[in-house]
């Protein structure tokens, strides 16, 4: 630390040498630095000016490729597909008037439609471009590209579009896309920049809804260089998004084809469930309609068409339409009594037609009555005093609680549009809901299924798959999302007693292969396959005691809205369950009549894994069976990422 | 009693200490500051609150830490340099350990409110140790092996410690910024020149190798060497950001295109415009004249403590001025030389101008030792 007075001059010396040698390095590289400077922004000024005029950067979105959905065998139900466009941005055009005239010329737009494109440029912000017309036909396109350039800010574009090849099959369960709305982005908190990219495909309805998130993707960026006009000279960097994910569903394509068109042009619904696990195979509401018409916008000519329809094609009677059960609730009140121990194996009731408390009678739909009947019969035959009787002793609460345990009256959770929960009243709920006290004669209706009894067809098709299988199976219509298997877990024991059920089967059984069971008509002759069902015909007005007297009109004699509900619920094959169906007819008749035969079809397809064999069928009907087959307008069988054409 | 102590009773003592600090210094910083303001304010578009304003504050912050740390005699300093070192060693180490990751890259360390980039405070720390180790050391003993490789050891454990954050910019300022106190200290120049020797023919051979079986750089590492030398080969990717910046620059011509109006750096295209970029705005907004009297602040920046450093007679005092000049001039060297294209983009920030945490009053905190030094110098 000591230094002698020499020591500091000779430091102070050899610090200012190596100062003069830094200082020298130093300011040769600032005079390095100035020289470029000059070089750049003086010599060579113009030629950079003119490299940045001719440039400005623009950061475009590239909407992601929207998720496609799959059935269980990999079939396309929605996809996408190119579709032509054309766009204009305002702060690249001269004259928004004249362009959009010229535009004219070249590709059909309407003069109303002009206005609101006009409208629409105005209120956008001058950068974002604006779709004029989409869905063009190739020549269209083609036309419009060779003048592209006379038009500055047209911009004709290639981008993807919403279809759906099942056309109208799969139209209530996928629902379908749409147009970005002002409504929707009110309604919905997302700050993704895509939905503000005009004519974005958003899913409105169905699982194409439920699953926007998953379907959707991410938006990818380009970055393009335009010029003075705002034509895209080169593009400078990309950053791909990603697409979005695909989903595969429960659903068989060619059932649900099978299904559809099976009901024909009934008002109706079918539901198809694997009781094992409880997939959904096939779940049709008719008549339905062609979901790419609400994705090209649909007309106003044809939106009036469907909602003036009386058979009501928009609306998903699967899981939106509520109906009274009728005797396929018979199940639910008979295992009700069971698990109450209020009846057993060997109890008959005797059935004069009538059935009379306080004072009020109630009826048979047999006047002469059932005679004696066990619970068995009460089942085959569809006898009501029977159940009559057994709500009196059983008491709504607890039927409403087996019905609750059998899935009615309950939410299953499905990704479609408003699922319904039914109704298995009980007496708060009636007080609540109508402010009256619970009457005697209301368990009696129950017990028949009436009255305030609600059930959609996937409730009923969650009930007969129940008591096939006696465990809770919960209804499933997603497979995998972006290939990874959902998982799966085995399905709880529904904790009731195996023989109360058996008793319950049996009865079922003997419903469709009975020598008076109801459904006897709708019988399956193949023995591997033999079924067991329970039909159910629900009135939807009274039957006035001097209608009664007179003879209860026919079903035929009265106007189509007042006729019957026709239900169907039933499970095959019998020794080893393995799908259950329920169909509903609405104003069909009998559920004997108009339901079973289109249940038992169904349930034949879905057994064959293809149109039923004949052979499947009793001797008499293969003949009525081949001609109606024979009849159905079907898709061909397609092989897994192929798309179909109809034959 | 050294020969600095025995000089005490020239050296002012309480408030008239203010009349011995180097106001040219301070003015030169401030215009240096007060561009970075404007600028910040241009790129982001006309709005104070993004980023102008929060550096202003701490360009108050820091000329106070400033103030202070230059009212401190000056051979306090000097022996706090070890404790500084190993502080900021510690620090490093504390960043390696817990280091939020910011940018890829581990960097900063939060204690409570504060953000601490070690990195920036061991440039000085370095520079510290460095001067107060040949303040110690005989004269005839510096350019000795034994007591050059003692220096080095310092300079590259830090160094080695920066790297596997990893901040390349930062290492190469670290060694240079070391070498420049070396360098004024005495140390022979065949050191220096054996040293810049084995780089050339390191980068030879990593060159050379290149396809090889003994291939010494990862071929994403050569695409960028090659980036370098050609941005045009690369348009779409990081040459982008370099020929995009020498379009802003050029432009600018011989005025500018005005305050606020530089096209280029409205269009959003540089991705650190605010930061590493920032005189690609002032070159486009105020043209050649902007741009070269910038350069004319910073080279008067280094003049005035090279010229401190001459006429102190104290060895700490010098060598420490002429390191917080070099490590100083490094960061605008490194980073012009950057945009204009005459070096790969390493990430080094224009001093006091570049949006920055830390940087900035640390940067000024290190001006306050050269303040001290030149208040407390033996006259």
């Amino acid at each position: 630390m000591r230094k002698s007075p020499r020591d500091t001059a000779e430091s102070t010396r050899e610090i200012s040498r190596r100062a003069a040698l830094l200082g020298g390095a130093m300011g040769a590289i600032v005079g390095v630095l100035g020289l470029r400077m000059r070089k750049m922004q003086l010599e060579q000024a113009d030629q950079y000016r003119t490299l940045a005029e001719g440039n400005s950067v623009k950061i475009r979105l590239i909407p992601p490729a929207r998720g496609l959905i799959y059935d269980r065998n990999g079939v396309l139900i929605a996809g996408n597909e190119q579709n032509y466009r054309v766009t204009i941005t305002r702060e690249s055009t001269d004259d928004l008037e004249r362009t959009i005239a010229a535009l004219q010329e070249l590709i059909p737009i309407s003069d109303s439609e002009a206005l609101d494109i006009l409208a629409e440029l105005r209120k956008r912000a001058p950068t974002v471009p604006v779709t004029v017309a989409d869905q063009l036909s190739w020549e269209e396109f083609s036309r419009l590209a060779v003048n592209a350039p006379a038009l500055p800010g047209v911009t004709p574009e290639v981008g993807l579009s919403r279809s759906y090849p099942q056309g109208p099959d799969f139209a209530h369960v996928i629902g379908y896309v749409g147009p970005v709305s002002d409504y929707d982005l009110s309604r919905i908190e997302d700050p993704d920049p895509l939905l503000r990219i005009p004519k974005f495909q958003l899913g409105k309805l169905g699982i194409e809804a439920k699953y926007e998130e998953n379907l959707r993707g991410q938006a990818g960026q380009r970055r393009v260089e335009v010029n003075s006009g705002g034509r895209e000279m080169r593009e400078l960097g990309r950053q791909e998004g990603d697409p979005g994910a695909n989903l595969q569903l429960t659903l068989d394509h060619a059932l649900q084809n099978f299904a559809l068109a099976r009901l024909g042009d009934e008002s109706a619904a079918a539901v198809v469930m694997d009781v094992t696990n409880g997939d959904v195979m096939a779940i049709a509401s008719a008549p339905s309609f062609d979901p790419n018409l609400f994705v090209r916008g649909i007309s106003n000519a044809d939106y009036r068409a469907l909602t003036e329809d009386d058979h009501r094609p928009l609306a998903d009677k699967t899981v939106q339409g509520q109906y009274p059960p009728g005797s396929t609730y018979k199940m639910v009140v008979a295992l009700a009594g069971l698990e109450a121990g209020i009846i057993g194996p060997g109890d008959t009731e005797y059935c004069p037609g009538h059935f009379t408390v306080s004072g009020r009678r109630f009826h048979c739909w047999k006047r002469g009555g059932h005679g004696t009947v066990n619970l068995a019969k009460s089942l085959e035959q569809s006898c009501d005093v029977f159940y009559y009787e057994l709500a009196m002793k059983v008491g709504i609460e607890k039927m409403s609680e087996m019905a609750k345990r059998l899935g009615i009256g309950v939410r299953h959770e499905l990704p479609m549009s408003a699922v319904r929960e039914g109704v298995a009243p009980t007496k708060d709920w009636k007080q609540q809901r109508f402010d009256q006290p619970w009457q005697i004669g209301d368990s009696i209706n129950a017990s028949i299924g009436q009255g305030y009894v609600l059930a959609t067809p996937l409730q009923l098709a969650v009930m007969t798959s129940r008591i096939a299988s006696g465990r809770e199976i919960s209804p499933r219509l997603v497979r995998a999302v972006d290939g990874t298997e959902l998982p799966q877990t085995e399905a709880p024991d529904l904790g009731l007693s195996a023989a109360g059920l058996e008793q319950v089967r049996r009865g079922m059984f003997q419903v469709v292969n009975g020598s008076s069971g109801t459904a006897r008509g709708s019988m399956i002759a193949a023995k591997e396959w033999r079924m067991a069902g329970k039909t159910g015909t629900s009135q939807v007005r009274n039957i006035t005691a001097a209608e009664r007297a007179r003879g209860v009109v026919s079903n035929d004699d009265l106007p189509w809205n007042r006729r019957d509900h026709a239900l169907f619920v039933c499970y095959a094959p019998f020794d080893a369950p393995r799908y259950a169906v329920a169909v509903v007819v609405e104003h069909g008749g009998g559920g004997s009549t108009a339901a079973a035969p289109i249940a038992r079809d169904i349930m034949l397809f879905a057994l064959a894994g293809g149109l039923p064999p004949l052979s499947a069928y009793p001797k008499a009907q293969q003949a009525r069976m081949r001609t109606l087959l024979e009849g159905l307008e079907l898709i061909a069988p397609a092989t897994p990422g192929n798309t179909r054409t109809r034959v | 009693m050294s020969y600095l102590e025995s000089r005490l009773k020239t050296v002012p003592t309480g408030f008239s200490k203010v009349f011995y600090l180097s106001w040219p210094l301070i003015l030169l910083l401030t215009a240096i500051s007060a561009t970075g303001f404007l600028m910040l304010y241009s790129v982001a578009g006309g709005t104070l609150d993004t980023w102008a304003a929060p550096q202003m504050k701490r360009f108050g912050v820091g000329m106070v830490a400033m103030l202070i740390v230059a009212f401190v005699p000056i051979w306090f300093w000097r022996n706090m340099s070890l404790l500084a070192y190993l502080f900021a060693l510690l620090l490093l180490i504390a960043v390696e350990l817990f280091g939020a990751i910011g940018m890829g890259a581990q960097r900063w360390l939060e204690i409570g409110p504060l953000r601490i980039q070690p990195s920036e405070l061991m440039k000085i720390a370095l520079v510290m140790i460095l001067a107060a180790y040949y303040d110690w050391l005989d004269l005839e003993k510096v350019s000795k092996p034994q007591w050059v490789a003692l220096p080095v050891a310092i300079i590259l454990l830090p160094t080695f410690l920066v790297l596997t954050q990893p901040d390349l910019g930062t290492a190469v300022m670290l060694v240079m910024g070391g070498g420049i106190v070396m360098l004024a200290a005495g140390v022979s120049l065949w050191y220096f020149g054996g040293v810049i020797a084995l780089v050339v023919a390191l980068v030879f051979g990593v060159m050379e190798s290149r396809g090889t079986d003994w291939q010494l750089l990862h071929d994403y590492q050569y695409k960028r060497i090659d980036t370098f030398l050609d941005p045009s080969s690369d348009p779409l990717g990081a040459g982008y950001n370099i020929m995009q910046a020498q379009i802003a620059l050029g432009s600018g011509g011989w005025s500018g295109r005005g305050f606020m109006q530089g096209t280029q750096s409205r269009l959003n295209f540089l991705p650190e415009k605010h930061t590493d970029f920032i005189f690609t705005t002032l070159a486009e907004e105020f043209g050649f004249v902007g741009a070269f009297s910038l350069l004319l602040l910073y080279a008067g920046v280094i003049a005035i403590c090279l010229y401190s450093a001459v006429i102190n007679r104290d060895r700490y005092s010098s060598l420490l001025t002429i390191g917080v000049a070099g490590s100083f001039f490094l960061f605008f060297a490194i980073n012009m030389a950057m945009v204009m294209g005459l070096m790969p983009v390493v990430g080094v920030p224009l001093p006091l101008v570049s949006y920055g945490g830390t940087a900035m009053m640390i940067l000024l905190a290190a001006f306050g030792l050269v303040q001290s030094a030149h208040v407390h110098r033996p006259r």
